[in-house]
């Protein structure tokens, strides 16, 4: 009878693999099925990208200022998409009474959360790319194409950091619940300015930027704009340094997720509070 | 016989769990329970709300830690090897929903079956069984959201099989189900135990019928201690000989310590249905002739008996001598 379960690494990826498409179906079956989300998660962000457009440009600042908004618009997305799609979920899955369900399977919970994240992708996308081609047609900001393949490199990197972050978050989540929640309401907008959005980051000074750069999204963003703007970009760091530290964080970051992962159900089994509603 | 096939389905021993509440209280939701369920078994767990029925399912489905005991299931340490445990169980919670209500029934049952490593082909064929005979059939391209509280525990219920697991753990699957979906739940699992042989069932209900007509063994559980373990015929047959009497009164219900004057009464309860404000008195005496020294009683008192039945001996009946009360909670119960 136990020839039917996974055993050796090959089966247990593909059980895994199988179980993040199953998840990620979920968000992608929604994003088409209700489309309501399209005016929400594109007109709205394309209107605040606009108006720092305007203030720049009233400003008289350099165009490469307003690509900065620009990548900044689209970025906030992936922040945003961490926090309340991937980082929050197990909570709203516990309150539906549904985190048991997840808990009894044999697939690695980052699995759940991996497919939870690349879900919401379909609709973190659409938004990036409708900010972007508004930013392009629009306000015809400057985007050197040659550019492009390293600066996406680049975006893939500090996304997979980034939600390697989420999955630390997460486990915060799976442990406190609505205390979590409050938490990362007082976050999103701090992060808005502490990852330097709509300017750049070194403008905060380096003690201040340092910090900030822990969220993967802050040297991520710093990176791309120097790719695409050079020194117009004022980096924080010297760009090829940053590719490894996104790398490093990457592997701390996915670490530190199992093991908190790990810690957070085992207390939750300990005191019984995985499966209390509200608890 | 297998191997695997020897080791138990369920092995618990000395298992408790305390639990510490927010107001520093100290509650014992479980106190050193031994239970082992042999493979191909259904067994049922009966107790009142509290008993610590679901304590047990969470802790042999690896969603809670005992804090004394260990408790094995397919042979497996829940606590120190519960991956092991996941491929092997599935856990269906009556009362509850799974699922996304922007997902179809059929998108549901896949979408959990994936979650096992159940191939997409063996997912189809059994959903389609599954909603076959739970009747989801002609609602598998449904959303969720659309579906009636029924059906979506019906769907809930259907998820819990997708996996075709070893050992399925049932904690009040008909709760809150109309008679025609219950009968039809009740009606899958005896199938399902009888088809493979192999395959354990633990359930917990209200329902003494349910677990009377399901269940090969049935554990009467109270205050976190198994009190009896046996068939559903043998505890029936463990009650003393005496006689069980239900008699459905009209006006004012009297108070039960009555019936500790009438010689021959062994228990009483009484129980008031909230929604007819119907009283019934369930009587357990010690020979039929008591019957009418109870009726005797009753006129004295002005009670009218709208209707009087003798009762042959149910699990109901073994609850009560058990614990000394009804399943429900407000049944207010005398020791005569």
């Amino acid at each position: 009878m136990s020839d039917r379960y996974p055993s050796d690494l090959a089966s247990v990826l593909r059980m895994n693999g199988a179980a993040i498409l199953a998840r990620a179906s979920v968000r992608m079956v929604a994003a088409f099925r209700e489309r309501s989300w399209m005016i929400g998660d594109t007109v709205f962000p394309v209107l605040v990208m606009a108006t720092f457009v305007l203030v720049y440009r009233g400003l008289g600042a350099p165009p490469a200022y307003e690509a900065f908004v620009v990548l900044g618009g689209a970025m906030i997305a992936y922040w945003n998409n961490v926090l309340w799609s991937m980082a929050s979920q197990f909570f709203w899955e516990k309150e539906q009474g549904q985190l048991q369900l997840y808990l009894i399977t044999p697939v690695s919970r980052m699995s759940i959360l991996l497919g939870m994240a690349l879900g919401g992708m379909v609709m973190t996308t659409t938004r990036s790319v409708v900010i972007i081609a508004a930013g392009l047609l629009l306000f015809h900001i400057p985007l050197p194409l040659d550019r492009v393949p390293a600066a996406l490199g680049l975006f893939t990197l500090t996304l997979a950091s980034l939600y390697g972050l989420g999955m630390i978050l997460s486990s915060v989540f799976f442990r406190w619940g609505r205390e979590a929640w409050y938490t990362a309401t007082l976050f999103q907008e701090p992060i808005y300015l502490l990852s330097g959005f709509y300017f750049p980051v070194s403008a905060l000074g380096n003690v201040v930027a340092t910090v900030a750069a822990l969220v993967p999204i802050t040297l991520g963003l710093d990176g791309i704009r120097q790719v695409l703007y050079g020194e117009l970009a004022h980096g924080l760091l010297p760009v090829g340094w940053i590719p490894p530290i996104l790398l490093v964080l990457l592997a701390l970051y996915l670490f530190l997720a199992h093991r908190a992962l790990t810690a957070m159900e085992e207390l939750g089994k300990r005191e019984g509070r995985l499966t209390i509603r509200g608890g | 016989m297998s191997e695997r096939s020897a080791v138990p389905a369920i092995e618990a021993a000395n298992l408790s769990r305390i639990f510490e509440t927010r107001r520093e209280r100290t509650v014992h939701a479980l106190r050193n329970v031994d239970l082992t369920v042999p493979r191909g078994e259904c067994i049922g767990l009966l107790g009142p709300n509290g008993a610590g029925k679901s304590t047990l399912i969470k802790i042999l489905t690896t969603l809670l830690l005992p804090t004394t005991g260990r408790a094995m299931v397919a042979g497996f340490d829940v606590a120190r090897d519960p991956l092991s445990v996941r491929h092997r169980i599935n856990l269906v919670s009556g009362g509850d929903s799974s699922g996304y209500g922007i997902l179809t029934v059929r998108e549901t049952l896949h979408l959990f079956a994936r979650f096992y490593g159940v191939s997409r082909a063996a997912a189809h064929q059994r959903a389609d069984a599954l909603m076959e005979i739970t009747g989801l059939g002609p609602k598998a391209d449904t959303r969720l959201s659309n579906l009636s509280t029924g059906m979506k525990q019906k769907v809930n219920f259907a998820r819990g099989f997708m996996s075709d697991p070893e050992i399925v753990f049932l904690d009040e699957p008909t709760l809150g189900l109309d008679v025609e979906a219950s009968r039809a739940i009740r009606a899958f699992v005896s199938g399902w135990v009888r088809e493979r042989p192999e395959r354990t069932v633990l359930l917990t209900t209200h329902y003494m019928a349910e677990a009377d007509e399901l269940c090969d063994r049935v554990a009467i559980i109270d205050h976190g201690r198994i009190l009896a373990l046996d068939t559903p015929r043998a505890l029936k047959r463990s009650l003393p000989d005496e006689s069980s009497y239900e008699l459905h009164l009209g006006g004012t219900p009297p108070p039960t310590e009555w019936t500790h004057h009438v010689p021959g009464v062994r228990t009483a309860f009484q129980h008031t249905h909230s929604a007819t404000g119907a009283v019934e008195l369930h009587l357990t005496v010690t020979d039929d002739h008591v019957i009418g020294e109870v009726l005797s009683v009753l006129k004295g008192m002005e009670v009218r008996v709208v209707h009087l039945t003798k009762r042959e001996p149910t699990l109901e009946s073994v609850f009560v001598h058990l614990v000394g009360r009804g399943l429900d909670e407000d049944d207010v119960v005398a020791e005569a």
